[in-house]
């Protein structure tokens, strides 16, 4: 489409392409763009740059804002309670990366290495896999709640039963940030099982006889094939787990509130905490872009990383 | 050869028995939900935890509909949420449209703009947005959660996607019979945007039934809440109504699970083409 621009001479023959180049159509397409651009312009480009803006300056919401260069950024590299956010989310992303991930693909290969029966079986499979995804966070927050209750709760009882070790799960603070974990582990195993398993049917059977024929084991085909032809899909799950892990919020706000002593607290509750209660708007405003420019260098890392291992 | 069936069929078993326990762990939450949600408070806090209830106690679902703001935090999120998704589909048709049929001056740059705010996380814009609509006087209004997030770039990609795939023919066949590019659009690009229309309303609703954080931010007068903002409310410091708070939760996830058995095919697409939740 790109190589066809407008450098279409006026007198040619409008009968190809009579959408375009002739006078009284060529504003029907901004016609057709006006109601998104005006939303987006107005409530999406125009707060991310005021955002850019008051990054910049010390704002209080109540007098008038003053301009402090860098300071809001300088101030969030000295902030404990920042880096403390910064730290426990960076937990929570290295453990949706390194435990998330992988225990999803086991579950893909695991449905994947097995033949199932019937149709219907598959699709319970993918209707139980795809229900904590479509499952708001608010409602996921509000029965792990009661699952993680110290005395009542259903996690603790199983624990007792099987005579493990019981938790204070939201009130202990060396083990809450593993019960946000948890609850994160529960949320997306499903649907990263669901990308997994698309990747892995699509890799045509032949190549795995074909190593099977060379005499590769089953975990050497895994390791030789499987796993460098499943690069795309792990990418993806990988940028995307890294992207969406910097930006979590309702689990722990609505579990721990980011309790007890910070040890849940992420980026986006103290950004909420500084620019709706202390109404640090500046600084806010810095918090927010700094979670942004987190998440795409992060990303860029991972995709340049993968293209690097291409070569 | 036996040896090696042999290993196939435990490594069946063993993948068969890991999955039941997924799926057994999957569901348990909900289940759980279920059963509290028909339980009385002494029975939610008693030992041994019981899976099953011990009898259909309603008193949850009485309390729910009639002593709190419930029925009309559901009602809310079902006007919020269609609503943004009527507006959000029809601009990322029309805008997808002009994107996929049409050639136009800045169409490259702006196209790339619109793509580079697709994973935006809403924390580089919420301040300034909270004071915008201060300004404009919408907290505590509907149409602060409707309006502003209406513009989504996964609906304008989605769109030009599908309808890249039509071909120029069908609407120059209408235009050749003299039909304005309005007529076209209306009698011919939506009609055939059936599917894609779809899979973005059931992604457009979704988001917005489940969205928490910007209607915590302007929302702040219990009768406007939408349902997941209202929900939490009713476990404060001076209330503890767990079995109300399961029963309303089950009750607010009810409308999408229906949806997503209905349309399965397309809430699959949906949720995996964006990969956006919350």
């Amino acid at each position: 489409m790109e190589t066809r621009s407008e450098n279409v001479p006026v007198g040619s023959p409008p009968a190809r392409k009579p959408s375009r180049g002739r006078g009284g159509r060529t504003i029907a397409p901004y016609l057709f763009l006006l109601p998104f651009f005006l939303i987006y312009a107005v409530f999406l480009i125009y707060p991310v740059l005021a955002a850019f803006r008051l990054s910049f300056y010390e704002s209080s919401g109540f007098g008038g804002d003053t301009f402090t260069g860098l300071a809001n950024y300088s101030r969030l590299v000295q902030d404990s309670r920042y880096l403390e956010a910064l730290k426990n989310t960076t937990v929570y992303a290295l453990a949706s990366v390194f435990i998330l991930s992988p225990l999803a693909l086991l579950v893909a290969v695991a449905i994947r290495s097995f033949v199932v029966p019937t149709a219907a079986f598959k699709s319970f499979y993918r209707i139980v896999f795809f229900l904590p995804f479509i499952t708001s966070f608010v409602v996921i927050a509000l029965m792990f709640n009661l699952i993680f209750n110290n005395d009542f709760g259903l996690l603790n009882n199983a624990l007792s039963s099987l005579g493990l070790p019981t938790f204070n799960w939201l009130n202990n603070e060396r083990v809450a940030l593993l019960a946000i974990i948890l609850v994160a582990i529960w949320t997306y195993l499903g649907i990263n099982a669901l990308y997994f398993l698309a990747g892995l049917q699509n890799i045509p059977e032949d190549v795995l006889e074909a190593a099977a024929v060379d005499g590769a084991s089953r975990l050497q085909a895994f390791w030789r094939v499987t796993l460098p032809l499943l690069r795309p899909v792990i990418l993806f799950v990988v940028v995307q787990a890294t992207i969406f892990s910097y930006q979590i919020f309702e689990i722990p706000f609505l579990l721990t509130a980011g309790g007890p002593s910070d040890s849940t607290l992420t980026l986006a509750i103290y950004l909420y905490e500084v620019g709706f209660r202390q109404f640090d708007r500046g600084y806010a405003a810095a918090i927010g872009y700094s979670i942004a420019i987190i998440a795409v260098v992060l990303a860029a890392i991972q995709l340049l990383a993968a293209r690097r291992f291409d070569r | 050869m036996v040896g090696n069936k042999l290993q196939v069929r435990l490594v069946q078993v063993l993948a068969n028995a890991m999955l039941l326990f997924a799926v057994f762990l999957l569901i348990m939450p909900y289940l759980y939900m279920i059963s509290a949600s028909f339980k009385e408070g002494s029975e939610i806090f008693s030992l041994p935890v019981k899976i099953l209830p011990e009898g259909l106690y309603l008193g949850n679902y009485e309390l729910l509909f009639g002593e709190t703001n419930f029925p009309r935090w559901f009602l809310n999120s079902v006007f919020v949420s269609l609503s943004r998704m009527v507006i959000a589909v029809l601009v990322s048709i029309m805008a997808g449209y002009a994107f996929a049929k049409f050639d136009f001056r800045f169409k490259n740059l702006l196209f790339v703009l619109v793509l580079a705010t697709l994973t935006l996380p809403i924390y580089v814009l919420i301040v300034p947005l909270y004071d915008m609509m201060v300004t404009l006087g919408w907290t505590d209004r509907y149409v602060a959660l409707i309006l502003p997030f209406a513009a989504q770039a996964i609906g304008v990609f989605l769109a030009r996607q599908y309808l890249l795939s039509i071909p120029d023919e069908i609407l120059d066949a209408a235009r050749v019979d003299g039909a304005t590019e309005w007529v076209v659009f209306w009698r011919v690009v939506l009609p055939i945007s059936t599917p894609v229309m779809a899979v973005l309303g059931i992604l457009f609703f979704t988001t917005a039934w489940n969205d928490f954080i910007w209607p915590l931010v302007v929302m702040t007068e219990d009768s406007k809440f939408p349902v997941a903002l209202g929900l939490p409310t009713l476990l404060g410091p001076y209330r503890q109504e767990y079995g109300a708070v399961m029963a309303g939760s089950f009750l607010s996830t009810l409308p999408i699970i229906i949806v997503f058995l209905i349309a399965q095919r397309r809430f699959i697409e949906a949720l995996t083409a964006g990969a956006v939740k919350g």
